[in-house]
């Protein structure tokens, strides 16, 4: 009985495994395979699940490779891709692309903002050509990165179906070397211009009204604004916090010499992605104000001088306060030195 | 249609790195460049396991999906291979993937990597010659109806390679002889089999030198 019993229970067993080979051989083809745990678990055979938690942890492995610090399975590597791909990317083309519809909409219903008053033909300085030129250097490295930081993103649903692979192994290869290089330039340049306006960018009491009537950007009202208005300020504190993240997880990506691993790199791929996206949209908000939202504020940037009116209009504080100084502009553009410019400032 | 795949028995692989130098030969990667690598888990341990890796050519491979320059392409076969002309060393595949296949010469100033480099699955890439197609990924054994060099010359033929269905069958059959239950793929405990079935016994008496150790 023993015996029979036995025999039984052993070709029950043989049945079992069998069965359990057929069941594999009709769900086993790995064709289907899309997670890496998957992939390697077919891979891999004769292995249980202590090894499995084992490999993942990462502990207890030799590896055979020079150098290698690679366990067995990055399962954090499956993770950063879905983040990027599935949210990062779309998210950024969302906040781009409705920045964008929201400024055109604005313009076509609100358009510019322009002056109230007749110009007077008095001038006023307000940018040194140091920092006319340090804010074109910047403002060209930031739209030569996000060009390039776009392409490397989005670039390879456009351009290559467009240009064809030996154009675009070019202008993708152009995209990295342009981004890795100017990156470091544009971090330097902008700590720069951060420690540069900081003084008159720090947030005053009248500030807040200016937000509560959104800037004067509808309507005839416009609230008090010394040397930079809520808005500029806004801005510039937006780049020197939002602006520092990319550029430090910028500098992490682009020196990958001093011992980063997969891990690091992917948190500073997603922290770089997420910031420059978002610095990107705000941007495009700066450069709408500063062209085709206001009149007068190009000429400001461009010759360093604006009008009294202006002045007036837009930075009422600062404009009491530098008034006595309007005049007419040198024709042989002196070299303004920092002294003049703090006297046009002094709130 | 084929897929190809390749499948690490590891209760046979031992740990010879032969898979790792047949690789490193047949397709003279550059230096400081291999492609085939062995872990061991638990070295020295009666648990000890060995399992040799290189890429996988994943169904729905990361690398592909990350790639900034879309250089990946997989080939009829299932084959996961890469444009080094379109390349630009940016990194994004290594972040991405699991197995840690994809490796860069550090040639460039500043720790700019070179182009990426990883197993082909000695399938070449896309190239005008032969020379420069050999060049710049290795060998291509399977445009020679052969199979990648490292499975080949394995020596207790452990690593399979092969259309996934035929090496799945080999393993199969491992399996049914050596007597694991739920043929090895799945993630429960091995088999605890009992009584006088000498194939339910193999794991144990495997260990019996070791008895005191895992029983004390």
């Amino acid at each position: 009985m023993h015996t029979l019993m036995q025999c039984l229970w052993r070709l029950r067993m043989i049945g079992a495994v069998l069965l359990l080979a057929v069941l594999a051989a009709s769900l086993a083809p790995p064709s289907s395979a899309a997670e890496p745990d998957e992939e390697i678990g077919q891979a891999v055979g004769t292995v249980d699940a202590d090894t499995w938690r084992q490999v993942k942890s990462g502990e207890n492995f030799i590896d055979s490779r020079y150098d290698s610090t690679y366990n067995l399975i990055n399962p954090s590597g499956e993770t950063w891709r879905q983040i990027r791909n599935e949210w990062i990317s779309p998210a950024g083309l969302i906040a781009i692309g409705g920045m964008l519809a929201i400024l055109i909409i604005f313009y076509l219903i609100v358009g510019r903002n322009d002056l109230g008053h007749e110009r007077t033909g008095r001038k006023i300085l307000r940018w040194t050509v140091f920092e006319r030129s340090l804010h074109w250097t910047v403002a060209t490295l930031f739209i030569a990165l996000s060009l390039t930081g776009l392409n490397l993103l989005y670039g390879k649903f456009v351009f290559r179906h467009i240009f064809g692979d030996v154009f675009w192994a070019n202008m993708i290869m152009g995209s990295k070397l342009i981004h890795n290089y100017a990156g470091p330039v544009f971090g330097i340049l902008l700590i720069v211009i951060l420690a540069k306006w900081l003084k008159v960018n720090l947030p005053k009491k009248h500030d807040w009204e200016w937000f509560k009537q959104g800037g004067g950007m509808v309507g005839d009202k416009h609230p008090d604004a010394g040397f930079a208005n809520a808005g500029e300020k806004a801005w510039f504190w937006i780049l020197a916090s939002v602006g520092l993240l990319v550029v430090i997880s910028g500098l992490v990506l682009d020196f990958p010499i001093f011992g980063q691993t997969r891990d690091n790199m992917q948190w500073a791929n997603m922290f770089h992605g997420v910031t420059s996206l978002i610095l990107m949209t705000v941007a495009l908000g700066h450069i709408y104000i500063g062209t085709l939202g206001t009149e007068g504020a190009l000429e400001g940037m461009a010759t360093g001088y604006v009008d009294e009116t202006w002045a007036k209009q837009h930075h009422n504080l600062w404009y009491e306060e530098v008034k006595d100084n309007a005049g007419q502009p040198q024709q042989s553009d002196p070299p303004v030195g920092d002294d003049t410019a703090t006297a046009h400032r002094p709130n | 249609m084929a897929q190809m795949k390749f499948l690490c028995d590891a209760e046979r692989c031992i740990e010879c790195n032969g898979c790792v130098t047949a690789c490193k030969n047949a397709n003279e990667t550059d230096w400081g460049i291999q492609r085939r690598r062995v872990v061991t888990l638990d070295d020295g341990k009666p648990s000890e396991v060995s399992i040799s890796v290189a890429c996988m050519h994943c169904d729905d491979a990361p690398c592909m999906a990350v790639c900034p320059t879309d250089c990946f392409y997989k080939t009829d076969d299932g084959i996961v291979l890469h444009d080094k002309d379109i390349c630009i060393g940016c990194g994004y595949c290594l972040y991405a993937c699991p197995f840690g296949a994809p490796q860069f010469p550090k040639e460039e100033a500043f720790g700019e990597r070179g182009k990426m480099d990883k197993c082909t699955f000695c399938a070449g890439g896309p190239a005008e010659t032969k020379e420069e197609e050999y060049e710049k990924y290795g060998a291509n054994r399977i445009a020679e109806g052969k199979l990648p060099l490292c499975a080949e010359m394995c020596s207790t033929k452990a690593l399979l390679a092969g259309d996934a269905q035929t090496i799945s069958d080999i393993f199969r059959e491992r399996v049914v002889y050596r007597g694991h239950k739920d043929g090895g793929w799945s993630s429960v405990e091995k088999a605890q089999m009992s009584g006088p079935d000498v194939s339910g016994n193999l794991d144990e008496m495997a260990y019996d030198a070791t008895r005191a150790t895992r029983e004390g």
